[in-house]
């Protein structure tokens, strides 16, 4: 050793204290009631390496718990996503107890999961790449019997099957997993916060031959962009997870033509050139709502279910909730109806159902509202929803609208049976909306279950803003459905398109029979919403193909070889159970410059760290949308870009 | 008890991965010191360090689950210090700042003790000018770590963790020379 090394070794020596006592003692005794939790919490220990720290959740933990450990889980597939994301951190590829479970094929698969608990068993904590491989490969070789089952999936809402669209990617999923395994063999990430986000692998490529049609369900929440801004601001990176494109893409309002005549909605396809690749071609498909002339509409019943446990007793929670709601009461008419019901601290209800009008007496429950107290675990849910419904009348349109931060304890733990609440209830014509608070307990996961099953709109307010957006602005949009279960389809020619790639919409993906079954629920559009759809095409020929033709492969049909696909939209108009069908061609006609959303989406797939765009910078994404940003009267786009900056300097790029 | 106080980490971690407790309580209080040494090592920073072990001492109890035994527990451990700096870093995704709390450990320290001045102005110096890879390799080898378990911990090659310190000892000779200049 060099003396330079001995002395810095013996500067380091010198320089490193010993241990603050106190701090000692309290890591010690954190450590110990995690133990005990741990052993409390009596779930037998799978030897997977990269096992969450179960001792550690808080909030949904009751019902994620209960996911993983319930057999013939019918819980919807978002939900199974949820389990995903949890339960594997590296948010990747490994088999996950509830996934064979939903498949139900009892003895298959306890034959299968035998074998992979085996073969994990024999994984040492140590492990190098060719184990993690094996567990890679463990995982690919599964689906089979989760396609074969696939058929027996109860009639799921939303999103579509998870595990079978990871099994797309494995070259994604072995290089992610074998890479990750070099950093990080044995030790999962630290899960130290509790928040948890849905979300999915990244779309794969799809090969227009073999995958024609690509099928999802429409997405009008933004909590996610909110949750990135809110991460960038505080000078993180956000979590890769946490990066939802189409939500980022559908925060900004991209002026589409309004639709005429009774429709509600009318598609905009634009195909423009791809930022990030010179060789493929952006197809944006933009759906605008119509906007029914605000002095019409129905008179409002909202119910406030409001989390009022410690932990919202933060400046950017109940205050700021306070304030937002102060904001939107402005908005309101006479004839509208508020009632406030809390839960977790104080509970029950805090407003019986007031008019609108009576201000002073709204004002004044809500200054009442303080957060403490630990969670009571009483009805809340259930007192919203019957208030909720003492409110409804003919013609009128009821919303219970959930404020929390985390804390899901409505009262109902067990998620088969809240899910099947919201949902009779959503049938029943109440709506339901999440508004997020606050970080660090932040259950994104749970709120995007909520909010899908209840047909209603997932936002997250970090400033007030944002609840000037959310509340005030999109008032008419959050709180009045225009058309129900939303979905889109489209099918590619393959005589123009070679490969195909959806941004975004990982969580919202929908089997391509889904498509004309009226009994699958999918996402709804409120009044002048507006939804964008981004597609990334190779045309025949271009030098991005990323897969090779095949040798042996069949001639791809020619007829309307000028379209380069072709795009379905079903929609319910609310009360309804029959869908529409709305049809319209795609083609090269309507082509015009790079715009906004392609900046937005070539900036989320910066932030989840896309393999498609490699070379790409945040300096591309803000030159892009500094050029496409056209009027911007509310300054959310010149906010982008002062986020797509803020993450170039902390990554480093 | 007395049984407790002579049984080896290993069986200790076996036992606490186990259910047991009391092994786990003993384990963790016996290498406490240990991981908040090499916490403070790999950022620089008496508080990062506190917050560091924390999350270490708090993740713990779920991570030793997956303890098996094949490894030396020291080693094991000191992978889930470094994995957990690591992320820690990673979430703060501040690779310049990383080494701040070297630079702000270091004004504390100077008017703390005004005597070793001098030799902590270097050590922040060094410590500092270093990559965090560097860092990391280099806060385990003066840590009394092997080449091999180093290359363990970090999960890489043990001839990268020989290059990284023969890296290491180019930086400091050149500190050590432009510092001999002025």
């Amino acid at each position: 050793m060099s003396d330079d090394l001995d002395d810095l070794k013996a500067a380091l020596d010198n320089a490193t204290p010993a241990p603050d006592r106190a701090k000692k003692a309290a890591h010690l005794a954190v450590a110990q009631e995690n133990f005990e939790q741990l052993q409390g919490s009596a779930r037998p220990a799978r030897p997977i390496s990269t096992r969450p720290n179960w001792g550690l959740w808080t909030g949904a933990k009751a019902m994620l718990n209960s996911l993983t450990s319930r057999g013939g889980l019918t819980a919807t597939t978002a939900l199974v996503a949820v389990g995903f994301v949890f339960l594997t951190p590296l948010g990747e590829n490994l088999l996950t107890p509830p996934a064979p479970r939903v498949a139900g094929e009892q003895q298959e698969l306890a034959v299968l999961e035998h074998e992979l608990e085996a073969r994990l068993r024999t994984e040492s904590a140590d492990q190098e790449e060719a184990d993690s491989l094996s567990v890679a490969e463990a995982v690919i070789e599964t689906p089979m019997v989760l396609d074969s089952a696939g058929a027996e999936l109860p009639a799921t809402p939303s999103t579509a099957r998870p595990p079978v669209r990871k099994m797309a990617t494995p070259r994604q999923n072995t290089t992610a997993s074998s890479s990750e395994s070099l950093i990080a063999p044995d030790a999962s990430r630290l899960d130290y916060n509790t928040e948890a986000f849905a979300n999915n692998v990244a779309s794969p490529l799809q090969i227009t031959s073999e995958t024609p049609v690509s099928t999802f369900s429409v997405d009008v929440d933004t909590a996610s962009y909110a949750i990135i801004r809110n991460s960038l601001m505080n000078g993180y990176l956000p979590d890769p997870d946490a990066v939802r494109i189409e939500e980022m893409v559908n925060y900004f309002d991209y002026a589409y033509p309004e639709p005429e005549g009774t429709a509600p909605f009318r598609p905009t396809i634009s195909v423009t050139p791809t930022p990030w690749n010179a060789d493929t071609q952006l197809v944006q498909i933009g759906i605008q709502g119509v906007l029914p002339a605000i002095k019409d509409r129905p008179p409002l019943n909202l119910v406030f279910l409001i989390d009022t446990s410690g932990s919202m007793d933060q400046p950017n929670k109940l205050p700021l909730l306070k304030q937002s709601f102060r904001l939107m009461l402005g908005q309101l008419r006479p004839t509208d109806q508020i009632s406030i019901v809390t839960y977790a601290g104080s509970a029950g209800q805090v407003l019986e159902p007031t008019n609108a009008s009576d201000r002073s007496t709204i004002l004044s429950a809500l200054d009442r509202l303080g957060a403490g107290g630990s969670t009571a675990g009483q009805a809340g849910l259930q007192q919203a929803y019957s208030t909720a419904q003492s409110m409804a009348e003919e013609g009128e349109v009821t919303r219970v609208i959930l404020a929390t931060d985390g804390d899901f304890n409505v009262g109902i733990s067990d998620p088969n049976a809240l899910k099947s609440f919201i949902e009779t209830h959503r049938e029943s014509g109440t709506y339901l909306s999440v508004l997020g608070f606050g970080r660090g307990n932040l259950d994104d996961a749970t709120m995007q279950a909520l909010a899908q099953n209840g047909n209603g709109q997932a936002a997250y307010i970090d400033t007030l803003a944002e609840a000037q957006k959310v509340l005030v602005d999109q008032l008419t949009g959050a709180l009045f459905p225009i058309a129900n279960d939303v979905k889109i389809q489209v099918e590619f020619n393959a005589a123009q398109i070679v490969e195909y790639r959806l941004i975004g919409y990982e969580t919202r993906a929908l089997r391509r029979e889904d498509f004309n079954n009226d009994a699958i629920d999918a996402g709804d559009i409120g009044a002048g919403h507006s939804v964008t759809a981004l597609y990334e095409v190779t045309p025949i020929g271009s030098p991005a193909q990323l897969s090779d033709p095949l040798r042996y492969g069949a001639d791809v049909a020619t007829a309307n070889s000028d379209e380069l696909g072709f795009l379905r939209l079903r929609y319910k108009t609310p009360g309804t159970a029959a869908s529409q069908l709305i049809e319209t061609p795609i083609t090269a006609d309507f082509q015009g410059p790079t715009g906004f959303a392609a900046a937005i989406a070539g900036f989320g797939q910066l932030l989840r760290g896309g393999d498609y765009i490699r070379g790409w910078t945040y300096a591309d994404a803000v030159a892009l949308a500094n050029a496409s940003k056209g009027a911007d009267p509310f300054g959310y786009r010149a906010e982008a870009i002062q986020l797509m900056r803020l993450a170039a300097s902390l990554s480093d790029q | 008890m007395v049984m407790r106080m002579k049984s080896s980490d290993k069986d200790l971690a076996l036992a606490a991965a186990g259910g047991d407790g009391t092994a786990f309580a003993a384990l963790l209080a016996r290498r406490y010191d240990g991981l908040f040494r090499l916490a403070f090592r790999l950022t620089g920073s008496q508080h990062e360090a506190e917050d560091l072990t924390q999350d270490i001492c708090a993740a713990l109890p779920s991570k030793l689950r997956a303890f098996r035994g094949d490894a030396q527990l020291t080693t094991w451990l000191y992978r889930v210090v470094v994995n957990a700096a690591h992320d820690r870093r990673r979430r703060r995704a501040t690779h310049a700042k990383a080494a701040s709390g070297w630079g702000e450990w270091e004004v504390n320290r100077r008017s703390a003790d005004a005597e070793t001045a001098a030799q902590v102005d270097w050590l922040t110096g060094a410590m500092s000018a270093l990559s965090d890879d560097l860092r990391d390799t280099l806060a385990l080898v003066l840590d009394d770590v092997t080449h091999r378990d180093a290359a363990a911990i970090l999960g890489i090659s043990e001839g990268t963790v020989s290059w990284r310190i023969s890296e290491a000892k180019k930086n400091l000779r050149a500190l050590r020379e432009t510092e001999d200049q002025t």
